[in-house]
């Protein structure tokens, strides 16, 4: 689909016009991410974080096939091989720092896109399976990095296993067997190591097929954008190219520049000096934490420290699953027909002021040791991260009174709109 | 219907959370957790300053080369440093005939091309540094129940490696009466020795340097201080041999990016100079 003032393709040379009929690749091309898309001319920098993530998963893909060419899955000589791969492999050091970072930076640019989702309420119709397959796509990346984070077998690869893996063992009846059955044995081992291996592979390619699913039902409703008022007319957008390629091109610079600097001189400043040690199951690191982008998820799972009808495990991994899966309800919980938060008052506050200082809080405390005042911060966390996407969101959506909406998005940038104009003198005639 | 439900399921995680919040703060409350020896006593480590430090760092041959000698005569008898081979003492600023010279120091198991028993042989530069010990077995045996760890990565294993290694060289100390008086069950065991920047406060490596443990070929005085400096310096450099290829890669890949990034601000406020009027939000 596309508006009715989109370009059309026209090939110019004769091999182009060939290759149109017979496969027309370009034309997609061209629809997708070229001159054929029209796109609302308002977009600011946070709607850079879609084309980023498109990079890192490329970035993620290309490096982390090298380092497969060098790396054994093998759990006596993992841990060896990666050392190889950064002492003897020609700029192994570099591709491996570059896969590391590169997962970091991942997160970094999906969290912020994600913001971004909440924020400008991009989940809501007509885009709800733009944000499901998103979600989708969060959730099998999470378990591709965790499965990514095993393989060089080192101590938190193994005891984070140990960890994540163990909360399979609280779901009633079947836990414990299914927990042995998922890892092959009793304990994180070969077996384990290389299931990781082959399912850190396919994965990805996974999140290629879901992307491109996640682009396509993007392009039926069209970009959305900071005021949350729908494209009305030509003057309202810009084709995507030049004018997104142009601006996606600066933003990846500036990722690259950041991205670079901790891949040359902080590399391991995002990683746990324990994973520099060969596992060893019979020796316990003192505190397991997993790598900082689970942390908000982590301190959910440890705030649940009571029995209550179920046991405080079991709450703590239904809490950390549901507190993921609650997104995929989100544009039904949140049903005001206003977007943007900038037209939302009540909203914004409990979206600055709730969530945000919430999510802080919990992140802080996910990297924190497990004991007190993190323990007790963490448990008000998750308590209001439950209550704001589950009562205050639907709440808010009905008794809101959102501000004044631009009548367009041209209106909004220009302070006026001849469209506009003339679309209210015909109503008022009406 | 949906937000009915999810109303009802957000009340009850956060009772649920909340009733842990509740019993925790109660307990925390009556029954506060005991201090401990180890919140109390340990110490961070004091900040250690190399030459391979910082964007800019470059390696000191030198002291590099003090070190190799400190490992060599003090620490390889208990610690290994298999990730490590001879030809890379190279990049110590041997020459490659001084590097075979030095590998040749050392016996490593070899095969007898005759019989094909396991015999020893002097080391070639394609080999790894050997284990003092044939299996952990053997070198728990001969350490009080305690396996010397490979040194190899050990200062990227330890957080703020070379100055923990550095501060834990010189850190040992009689145990403070204060501690015993505070915590008697925290006396330090026999075989063990008092450290506070080990994690547990007591360490079963004996203090393993002394005034002069070394003699220096370069003259340098081999104070404890000193010694326990270059051997930290050296494993820091067996952790991350390519440490300053790293960064000194980095900078130029950063000047291009500098440069690329600032091309693309002017070729995108080029590309949207025809888009009029964009008012600031």
């Amino acid at each position: 689909m596309s508006f009715p003032w989109a370009k059309v393709y026209e090939p110019k040379v004769p091999l182009m016009r060939w290759l149109d009929e017979k496969l027309p690749l370009p034309r997609l091309v061209y629809n997708a991410v070229g001159a054929g898309y029209p796109v609302p001319r308002n977009l600011n920098y946070f709607w850079n974080f879609g084309v980023l993530a498109g990079f890192c998963l490329v970035l993620q893909i290309v490096t982390g096939i090298i380092l497969a060419m060098h790396y054994a899955a093998n759990a006596g000589v993992a841990f060896h091989t990666v050392e190889h791969i950064m002492r003897d492999v020609n700029w192994g050091w570099l591709v491996r720092y570059a896969h590391a970072n590169g997962a970091s930076f991942f997160f970094v640019v999906i969290y912020l896109h994600i913001f971004r989702g909440f924020f400008y309420g991009s989940y809501k119709a007509p885009r709800e399976m733009v944000w499901l397959l998103g979600v989708v796509i969060f959730l099998l990346l999470m378990a591709t990095a965790f499965m990514g984070y095993v393989l060089p077998w080192g101590q938190m690869s193994f005891w984070g296993a140990q960890v994540i893996t163990g909360l399979f063992e609280a779901i009633p009846l079947v836990g414990p067997p299914l927990k042995t059955w998922l890892l092959g044995g009793f304990a994180p081992d070969n077996a384990a190591l290389n299931r990781f291996f082959s399912l850190h592979y396919l994965l990805p390619f996974v999140v290629v097929g879901v992307v491109i699913l996640h682009i396509w039902a993007l392009h039926i409703p069209g970009s959305s954008n900071p005021t949350g008022v729908e494209v009305k007319s030509e003057s309202d957008t810009v084709p995507f190219h030049p004018y997104y390629t142009a601006k996606d091109g600066f933003g990846l610079g500036v990722f690259l520049i950041a991205y670079f600097l901790m891949v040359f001189f902080l590399p391991n400043y995002l990683g746990h000096p324990d994973n520099y040690i060969e596992a060893n199951p019979l020796s316990t690191p003192a505190h397991i934490v997993p790598e900082w982008y689970f942390w908000p998820f982590y301190a959910i799972l440890r705030a649940f420290t009571a029995d209550f009808i179920l046991p405080a495990k079991l709450w703590g991994v239904l809490a950390m699953f549901s507190s993921i899966l609650v997104w995929f309800f989100l544009p039904w919980l949140d049903k005001s027909p206003v977007r943007s938060g900038h037209y939302r008052p009540l909203f914004r506050k409990f979206f600055w002021f709730g969530l945000i200082p919430t999510m802080a809080v919990l992140f802080y405390c996910g990297g924190a040791a497990a004991e007190e005042p993190y323990v007790m911060l963490s448990q008000i966390a998750t308590a209001y991260y439950f209550l704001h996407f589950l009562v205050i969101l639907p709440i808010i959506s009905m008794i809101e009174r959102p501000a004044p909406l631009p009548f367009s998005i041209t209106e909004s940038v220009l302070g006026e709109d001849d469209g506009a104009a003339s679309a209210k003198s015909a109503e008022a005639a009406a | 219907m949906i937000r009915f439900i999810g109303i009802a399921v957000g009340l009850v995680f956060s009772f649920v959370v909340m009733l842990a919040f509740v019993i925790g703060a109660y307990t925390a409350a009556t029954e506060p957790t005991p201090p401990t020896a180890e919140h109390e006593f340990h110490l961070h480590p004091e900040p250690l300053k190399l030459s391979s430090d910082g964007p800019f760092g470059k390696w000191d041959t030198q002291q590099l080369q003090r070190g190799y000698q400190v490992y060599k005569e003090v620490c390889a008898a208990c610690h290994s440093l298999k990730f490590v081979a001879f030809r890379d003492l190279a990049q110590l600023g041997y020459s490659e005939a001084q590097v075979k010279a030095l590998a040749a120091e050392w016996t490593v198991p070899g095969i007898d091309p005759n019989t094909g028993e396991t015999n020893t042989r002097p080391g070639m530069p394609t080999d790894y540094f050997p284990s003092p010990y044939p299996n952990d077995v053997a070198a728990r045996a001969a350490n009080n129940n305690a396996v010397p760890p490979d040194l190899s990565l050990i200062t990227k294993a330890r957080h703020n490696g070379s100055a923990y290694l550095h501060s834990l060289l010189i850190g040992y100390q009689e145990q403070p009466a204060e501690l015993v008086e505070k915590f008697p069950d925290s006396k330090t065991g026999v075989g063990l020795y008092y450290n506070p920047y080990f994690a547990n406060l007591n360490i079963a490596m004996p203090p393993p340097l002394h005034e002069g443990s070394v003699t220096y070929a370069d003259g340098t005085e081999a104070t404890v201080d000193q010694m326990s400096q270059d051997v930290s310096a050296f494993l820091t450099w067996t952790a991350e041999p390519s440490l300053i290829k790293r960064k000194q890669t980095g900078w130029p890949v950063l000047g291009f990016l500098i440069f690329a990034t600032v091309l693309a601000w002017f070729a995108k406020k080029s590309v949207w100079s025809s888009v009029k009027g964009r008012k600031k939000a």
